[in-house]
């Protein structure tokens, strides 16, 4: 087929805003798949408690320790939302510091983690109250350590020639929005696993 | 390569010298390997679907011969406990949700008229992970260690206490496998769809079955974490000894059933939904005209998506569960008739009167009426609780969900498969044969299945490896087993036909049928670039209404690899953006992702020591190198 030129395409930038790159678009749709796994898996909570005579069968879990990972990941915000600010700047030494410190906002709570596993006084081989908890406890561990391993290797990036790339700038923002999402998804399972047994 | 080069003012044969640097491939097997050219991709998955589908088939007629007569001595109870659950878990995640995904993979960016398909390395990845999945399933069935749980692996009978061994573990695992690459595509296929249509593509111009693609994108993305949730759930139960299904310690099987079917319901929804953008794309090209009710037809498809989350119960309806969720589930059950039955009705509308072309895609379009409608009718019968009680786990079951999965879908599918075959191939399938394989395969499934119903209202189970002599069931049986030779034969004039159209078909041209979509724009097989210069759309039918000319656009750039990205509603051009160049890591990922899975079917210490070289090969991945692509 012939064809006719209607549109020149020339003027378009090569890297336009977070709504037109794919990879922000990817990002949301991961995240809602790995929502609707929270989701689940806070349903299986749910029912799994439904049907037992007693919940939680053993003492409700200390407040210490998730309560804590709770502040952190709160706190955490703060510095998250400048680092997306500074991408946007496209300033780079700050971007590098942000990514330092969101760093260190990541290793903190996986600390807290290990203690929050014992907090709850059950094993997960010890009843399916055990088995589902460490089942939450263990889906968001995972996702705080994939988020930590991908902010090192951003951040590493970032002190790299490739570093001060419109593109790059974009990929710590889709981490900024990824962040966002980890704090959001634990918000419901610190309910669900700490002040649900308390109700 | 000239930084910056444009494709204005250039004529078609400088063009296509300068795309063909940047878009292709290199040779040989390294080449080969690192192809991230949605095409390529695609075509492997539909092939090895097919494979699978041959094997399965296989499957199919030894349980066939085992129960043509009473007492056959075939099969033991083990090594056919093996091969219905082999058949039934090949089929359902080997066969039909990757060749609908497959042939979303391979048309949806032609038929929204991109160069790629969005993430194309992750498209590579998500084969590599299917097919090392596949290989690990029938690797075990070779070894004896073959899952013998049924395709839905019920605890306890799935379960640590039950089934010993690893194979209900390979069942579990295989489930992993494929449902990362199923939602891989899922992500691809709707990123593709909402940021990389041609300039003009508003959401009412786009092609019907590229909105089914997009509905069965989101509906895996939301159905498939359920059994990801529940089949690690079971190898938890099974490795580490957790209790989620173990009722002694406040586990419940019946948790199972329910993670199981909120996925496995819309499952039949993801293989269907495609089917129906096929039925669409066929009989709009064979009328020449628009499918009748644009508008009612996408939201019947979006209707079908909500509803099939709210159906799952319907399979767990002799459960004991109470008697307001069952009315509940059977009215929805009910209800998903209205929609479907809705684009019956479209589709009907659009054949009056329209004298359609009957060739061999078309007769699969009849083909699929009859035995759909036929299958829908059967699906609102067992949606009733009382009826269902009497006919759960009986044959009935199993000719009602074959009339709806081989009428539903793979007859749109064989159909599809004749109809854009000149497109992947640059050649026809031989007419004569695809007619004679169509009408033996109709009248095959049909005499092979239908029988079925009876035996099943005649109260013979599901999953029986024989009968006695003195039941009534041994003529149907045997006549049912006669009639799926005729039905393999089919299926073997349509392979046969097929492999040799690939080579001696008479060639095809861009458009053979007169199809409306942009995907027949472009020559047959597409080059790797798939269009020389991106298309402006102005219709819904954009070849019918373009008369002699298409409307181009131009100004994308030379030296690397440059689509566009539009908005979501309208598709106003927003950006040129790259895509990536081929990469030998995805296959490496996939390998090392392959290794962790399996290996932690013995140890959970896999995932902690596995991990490893998986995020080492996802860093290599996603490293820049500095091309032009890394460019912003």
């Amino acid at each position: 087929m012939r064809h006719r030129v209607v549109a020149d395409l020339s003027g378009l930038p090569i890297c336009g805003n977070r709504r037109s790159s794919p990879s922000w678009w990817g990002t949301l749709a991961f995240m809602l798949i790995e929502g609707t796994g929270f989701a689940l898996a806070i349903g299986v909570y749910l029912y799994l408690a439904g049907l037992a005579p007693v919940w939680p069968p053993a003492v409700p879990p200390d407040l210490a320790a998730g309560s804590g990972v709770t502040l952190v990941l709160l706190a955490s915000l703060m510095p998250n939302l400048l680092l997306g600010r500074w991408a946007e700047a496209k300033d780079l030494r700050r971007v590098r510091l942000g990514l330092l410190v969101m760093l260190g906002f990541g290793i903190l709570p996986l600390v807290l983690r290990a203690y929050e596993f014992q907090a709850f006084h059950v094993g997960w081989d010890d009843s399916a109250y055990g088995s589902i908890v460490w089942f939450l406890l263990g889906l968001h561990t995972t996702h705080l350590l994939s988020d930590l391993i991908e902010t090192a290797v951003l951040a590493a990036l970032m002190f790299t020639r490739h570093a001060d790339n419109p593109r790059r700038y974009g990929d710590v923002k889709d981490e900024v929005t990824y962040w966002n999402f980890v704090v959001a998804t634990w918000l419901p399972v610190y309910a669900c696993l700490y002040w649900g047994p308390r109700l | 390569m000239i930084p910056d080069q444009r494709d204005m003012g250039l004529d078609d044969a400088a063009l296509q010298a300068a795309l063909r640097r940047v878009w292709s491939s290199r040779g040989g097997l390294l080449g080969a390997l690192a192809s991230v050219d949605h095409k390529t991709v695609g075509r492997r998955y539909i092939v090895t679907a097919f494979a699978f589908l041959l094997l399965g088939g296989v499957l199919a007629m030894l349980m066939r011969w085992q129960l043509a007569q009473p007492e056959a001595r075939l099969m033991g109870p083990d090594r056919y406990n093996q091969v219905f659950t082999m058949h039934g878990t090949n089929m359902m995640f080997l066969f039909a949700v990757p060749v609908m995904e497959a042939m979303g993979g391979y048309l949806v960016p032609l038929m929204v008229g991109t160069r790629n398909i969005a993430f194309p390395r992750l498209n590579a990845f998500s084969y590599w992970v299917y097919l090392f999945g596949g290989l690990l399933l029938w690797g075990a069935f070779l070894l004896d260690m073959g899952p013998d749980v049924g395709w839905f692996a019920y605890v306890p009978l799935s379960g640590p206490q039950y089934a010993a061994g690893k194979r209900a573990d390979i069942w579990a695992q295989m489930i992993t496998f494929t449902e990362v690459s199923a939602l891989a595509v899922a992500v691809e296929i709707v990123v593709t769809v909402f940021k990389q249509r041609a300039p003009g593509m508003s959401l009412d111009r786009m092609p019907l079955f590229v909105w089914a693609m997009l509905v069965t994108a989101f509906i895996i993305i939301v159905a498939m974490p359920a059994i990801v949730t529940a089949s690690t759930a079971l190898i938890l139960d099974r490795l580490v000894g957790t209790h989620f299904f173990n009722p002694a310690e406040g586990g419940d099987v019946l948790l199972w059933q329910h993670l199981f079917w909120f996925f496995g319901h819309p499952e039949v929804y993801i293989i269907f939904v495609p089917a129906v953008g096929m039925v669409s794309a066929i009989i709009g090209t064979f009328c020449r005209r628009p499918v009748f009710g644009y508008l009612a037809m996408v939201l019947a498809l979006v209707g079908i998506a909500l509803l099939s989350f709210g159906l799952w119960v319907h399979h767990m309806f002799t459960t004991g569960l109470p008697r307001l969720g069952e009315s509940f589930f059977t009215a929805s059950s009910m209800a998903i008739a209205v929609p479907s039955g809705l684009q019956i009705f479209c589709w009907l509308a659009t054949l009056w009167g329209a004298q359609p072309r009957m060739a061999v895609p078309m007769l699969y379009v009849l083909a699929f009426f009859f035995t759909f409608v036929l299958g829908g009718m059967t699906g609102v019968m067992v949606a009733s609780v009382p009826l269902d009680t009497q006919l759960h786990d009986s044959y009935f079951v199993v000719a009602h969900f074959h009339y709806v999965l081989i009428g539903g879908a793979v007859f749109p599918l064989l159909g599809a498969i004749h109809y854009w075959f000149p497109k992947v191939t640059g050649r026809m399938m031989r007419e004569v044969t695809g007619r004679w394989a169509c009408g033996m395969i109709f009248l095959g499934f049909n005499l092979a299945f239908f029988p079925m119903h009876i035996l099943g209202l005649w109260g013979m189970p599901r999953r029986v490896y024989t009968y006695q002599p003195e039941l009534p069931w041994a003529g149907l049986n045997l006549f049912a087993s006669v009639s799926s030779v005729l039905l393999a034969g089919g299926f073997l004039l349509f392979f046969w036909n097929a492999w040799r159209s690939a080579r001696h078909g008479a060639p095809a041209g861009d458009d053979p049928w007169g199809g409306p979509t942009l995907e027949w724009a472009t020559s047959s097989p597409p080059p790797p670039w798939n269009f020389t210069r991106i298309p402006v759309v102005e219709s819904v039918s954009p070849l019918w209404d373009a008369r002699e000319a298409l409307p181009v656009a131009e100004g994308l750039r030379l030296d690397r690899r440059e689509l566009l990205i539009t908005s979501l509603m309208d598709a106003t051009p927003e950006a040129r953006d790259s895509s990536p160049q081929d990469s030998i890591w995805p296959l490496l990922a996939a390998i090392a992702t392959s290794v962790m899975l399996i290996w932690s079917i013995f140890t959970p210490w896999a995932v902690v020591w596995g991990s490893i070289p998986v995020a080492i090969t996802l860093i290599g991945w996603f490293w820049p190198r500095g091309t032009p692509e890394d460019e912003s």
